[in-house]
């Protein structure tokens, strides 16, 4: 059996280096849309100062961007490299995604990208818009194939397990594309790249204001950044991804972990807006329950009822019993394939052939599991409930103080008078909450799957390569200080072209001097 | 028609060509970019030197790059138990490419970004690791894959690595190595001769012509191990399924030294793609000697196209074979993915594949025309 600690390590690497990975990727998502609709208005109206607007937000762009694909090449690989089993168990359905994103959406966007920065002089007006537009399409249909592809570690619908191959394989590839879990994932990911521009945007021009500085740039910057932000914030909030949540039990596991919901309520289920839960006691202390609150926002209706974790237990530990029919068949394939007694008994349990392996972690054969192990796996299907419960508070609060700032800027830029110096303090501390919300979004995402890393499917614990620790350590070591070296010289080129600011064209912009936007001096 | 274009065997063949197509892809494309990369240090002294070699692949080099993770995807998606087994094998090498791959797209962004002398040498060293590494890595790797690879599964196709980094490091592979290496630093010189001007391109013809002529001579080389037998080979004993399920375990294979020259043996014609992966090297050589850049860069890409095509004809129907456990060795016909997942995936290349074509063969002749210290200049901070 694997080793714990390789586990334990595998999963530290690559929660490092996609979380690093995605403190770019969502600038990258929304600056590159905003680029785009700040060249639409320089195309449509003529005034250079939106092409300005694009050359500069542009550089922050590129910035961004060459991290983006730099720590992006890791996670192509990485799958492979310390997720072997992983990859051969699922990487006839996971792979395709992961394929398509690139002959799709990543050539576009690369491709592309190059002419965005070098393409000034050698294209028209309208041809370099278009080049614009089609960066930003190519990073919004990578989003989209990269949450195809995890959303069906979320929900593996459109394929079985095939036993003479002995792996995941896909039965119904548009059910793969059209999965529910992935189409809410999709949307709410990108528009949450989309706040993370805008409040990039609104940041970076609310410094301009207070300092006094490239104040036409800045205020045009400003209200575009609060317009589209209140869309994407609604857009993260109102579309928010726990639509899928409702679909299968590891999801309603995770909706019952984020809630700390311990009991199946009569519905409609009453809100935790605080509490603390305790793994030990399987209880929540100090909860301070909203009646009916949790029942619309998890099944949308007043009569649906959202199982707690208890009830889930139960049905996990059914699974398992059932999956060790499953695992027995397969055993006697695996030394007969044309043992046809087997197959047929195969074929009506191998639904729950993953949960049988959760018992793999205590015992080699599973069917000669005890009933307290079976109980003791039927539990692991439980995550960290108060890991969850709070990470998910956090992400949440984060989300409507953005939508707070969005509306209080963009009111305030539609006013007569001139708008707070507080305001533009206010766009300026908000800068990190966008990230903070995006990373623990994950953390709810991915740890709240555990133990599944293929929910019902693959254990995390399966699913690893068998690497020595010397070569994890290694690479983390290693991962850890590239990444880091190259984070400090990213955040210090990025803080030198925002001091150094927009090179504005020659051209006698009119004095739109004295704004009602011009920051109060 | 369809039942024949769509059935597992043409679906597993058709991508066993896709596959030497992306990485060929890669090799012609990303190629010049790591060669030039490699080339860096010696082809430019001074600064602007520096940044007209750079912004000859300035704009290009990310959409090249795609080919390499691109094929990261379709390896995973067509090949999962090759994408498995390569690169949990070859674990601490992978980590070596992707630290030098890492470098490249913050070296080319953030080189120009400051005047700082010593800030633009270091990351023109970046640049440079981030070119040579993997141009010598991806040899070292295809050495291997022809040296066979100590592996095996288990029972539940569990794949266990069984050696370590340094036996990657062999002399055989290391020698096949070099080959790449010389191949793409030739490759990266024919690049620059064809789109730089002055100092620049001058040492890159110098440079390339040796490299080139290495590369046709370190390549004959090679085929003289095999056929000597230093290089190994393996031969299938048992009778190949080729619709059978992708399962490793299902067939027998021998070591058998010699055996990559059965395929040329049975089909002479094919000998055609190593002779003219020898011949075109040389007509680069003299290319770069006679100033005929649009010449030389035709001969270098043919060139590699057909060094890497004869490592392919040499192996098939082997993709990856084990050392330890010949009959674990992973086939084109027991190494794919299920047939449903082949089509779609075909399906997919084809409609996208062409217009990938498309619009990068616009967005280059958009960029069309020499790179030189003028014309670095007048872009200033636009260009790299």
């Amino acid at each position: 059996m694997t080793s714990p600690l390789l586990v334990e390590l595998s999963r530290l690497q690559f929660a490092l280096t996609a979380m690093y990975h995605f403190l770019f990727v969502p600038l990258t998502l929304g600056l590159s849309v905003m680029l785009a609709m700040m060249e639409t208005v320089y195309v449509m109206t003529g005034r250079t100062i939106w092409r300005d607007m694009v050359k500069f937000w542009g550089v922050l762009f590129g910035i961004n961007f060459a991290l983006g694909v730099a720590t992006g090449i890791t996670m192509e690989f990485e799958f492979g490299m310390n997720w072997a089993y992983y990859s051969h168990y699922v990487g006839d359905v996971f792979g395709a995604p992961l394929a398509i994103e690139g002959l799709m959406a990543f050539f576009l966007e690369a491709t592309f990208v190059g002419l965005f920065f070098f393409g000034w002089d050698k294209l028209s007006a309208r041809g370099h818009l278009a080049v614009t537009w089609l960066t930003a399409l190519g990073t919004n249909f990578s989003a989209l194939w990269i949450l195809v592809a995890n959303g069906w570690m979320q929900n593996p619908v459109g394929s079985a397990f095939n036993p003479d191959t002995m792996r995941m394989e896909v039965t119904d590839f548009m059910a793969v594309i059209f999965n529910p879990v992935a189409q809410a994932k999709f949307v709410h990911t990108v528009s949450a790249g989309y706040v993370c521009g805008a409040v990039f945007v609104l940041g970076v021009s609310a410094f301009y204001m207070l300092r006094g500085r490239h104040i036409e740039l800045a205020k045009r910057s400003f209200v575009i950044a609060a317009a589209f932000g209140i869309a994407s914030s609604l857009s993260v909030i109102v579309l928010g991804d726990e639509s899928g949540y409702a679909i299968t039990d590891n999801q309603k596991m995770k909706l019952a972990a984020m809630e700390a919901m311990w009991e199946t309520e009569p519905a409609p289920a009453s809100f935790t807006a605080f509490g603390i839960p305790s793994m030990n006691d399987r209880t929540t202390h100090f909860g301070i329950h909203i009646p009916w609150v949790m029942g619309i926002i998890g099944t949308r209706s007043i009569d649906k009822e959202i199982p707690g974790i208890f009830e889930l237990v139960q049905k996990a530990e059914g699974r398992i019993r059932n999956g060790l029919t499953a695992y027995d068949a397969l055993e006697k394939l695996k030394v007969n394939h044309g043992d046809a007694v087997a197959r047929a008994s195969f074929d009506a349990t191998s639904k729950d052939l993953g949960h049988a392996l959760l018992l793999k972690r205590y015992i080699e054969d599973p069917r000669l599991a005890s009933d307290d192990q079976i109980k003791q796996a039927a539990w692991s299907t439980v995550p960290e409930v108060p890991a969850i419960f709070f990470t998910f508070r956090l992400m949440v609060l984060c989300a409507f103080l953005l939508l707070a700032v969005f509306t209080i800027s963009l009111w305030h830029t539609m006013r007569e008078t001139p708008a707070p110096r507080w305001l533009f303090g206010m766009a300026l501390f908000a800068m990190p909450l966008p990230w903070v919300a995006a990373e623990v979004g994950w953390f709810v995402a991915e740890f709240g799957r555990q133990p599944w890393i293929i929910e019902g499917t693959l254990p995390t614990f399966l699913a690893t390569s068998e690497l020595g620790i010397p070569n994890l350590l290694i690479t983390i070591f290693g991962f850890t200080v590239v990444y880091g070296v190259l984070a400090v010289i990213e955040v210090r080129l990025m803080l030198q072209a925002i001091a150094k600011g927009p090179v504005l064209s020659a051209e006698v912009v009119p004095p739109v001097a004295r704004v009602r936007l011009a920051a109060a001096q | 028609m369809i039942d024949f274009l769509f059935s597992y065997e043409t679906l597993r063949i058709t991508w066993w060509v896709l596959l030497g197509v992306l990485l060929i892809g890669f090799a012609v494309t990303d190629g010049f970019d790591m060669g030039v990369g490699a080339l860096l240090p010696f082809v430019a002294k001074t600064d602007i030197e520096r940044r007209v070699a750079i912004n000859t692949i300035g704009p290009v080099w990310e959409g090249n790059q795609v080919w390499f993770v691109l094929g990261g995807g379709a390896i995973f998606a067509a090949w999962p138990a090759l994408y498995a087994v390569s690169f949990s094998g070859f674990y601490l090498a992978m980590f070596l490419v992707l630290f030098a791959l890492i470098l490249r797209p913050v070296g080319f962004k953030y080189r120009s970004k400051r005047e700082d002398p010593r800030w633009r040498s270091n990351w023109d060293w970046a640049l440079f690791i981030g070119g040579a590494v993997p141009a010598l890595i991806f040899g070292v790797a295809v050495g291997n894959a022809l040296r066979g690879v100590p592996f095996h599964f288990s029972t539940e196709l569990r794949p266990t690595y069984e050696g370590t980094l340094f036996g990657l490091l062999n002399p055989v592979a290391l020698y096949c190595g070099l080959v790449s290496f010389s191949m793409l630093v030739m490759h990266g010189a024919a690049w620059l001769t064809f789109k730089a001007e002055g100092p620049v391109a001058d040492r890159a013809r110098i440079i390339g012509g040796k490299a080139a002529l290495a590369a046709a001579i370190l390549f004959a080389g090679g085929g003289v191990f095999v056929w000597l037998g230093l290089l190994g080979g393996y031969e299938m004993t048992s009778a190949i399924v080729w619709d059978g399920p992708s399962n490793p375990l299902a067939k027998t294979v021998i070591a058998n030294a010699g055996a990559w020259l059965r395929n040329f043996h049975a089909t002479p014609i094919l000998c055609l793609v190593p002779a003219l992966g020898i011949v075109a090297p040389l007509v680069a050589a003299a290319g770069f000697s006679a100033r005929r850049e649009g010449l030389t860069l035709l001969a270098s890409k043919l060139g590699v196209i057909c060094i890497i095509a004869t490592v392919g004809l040499a192996m098939f129907p082997f993709i990856l074979p084990s050392s330890t456990n010949p009959s674990h060795s992973l086939a084109v016909f027991d190494a794919s993915s299920s047939r449903a997942t082949l089509r779609n995936m075909l399906i997919a290349t084809v409609v996208f594949l062409p217009l990938i074509l498309a619009y990068t063969a616009w967005v280059y002749s958009v960029l069309w025309g020499k790179v030189s210290a003028a014309s670095v200049r007048e872009a200033g901070s636009s260009a790299y």
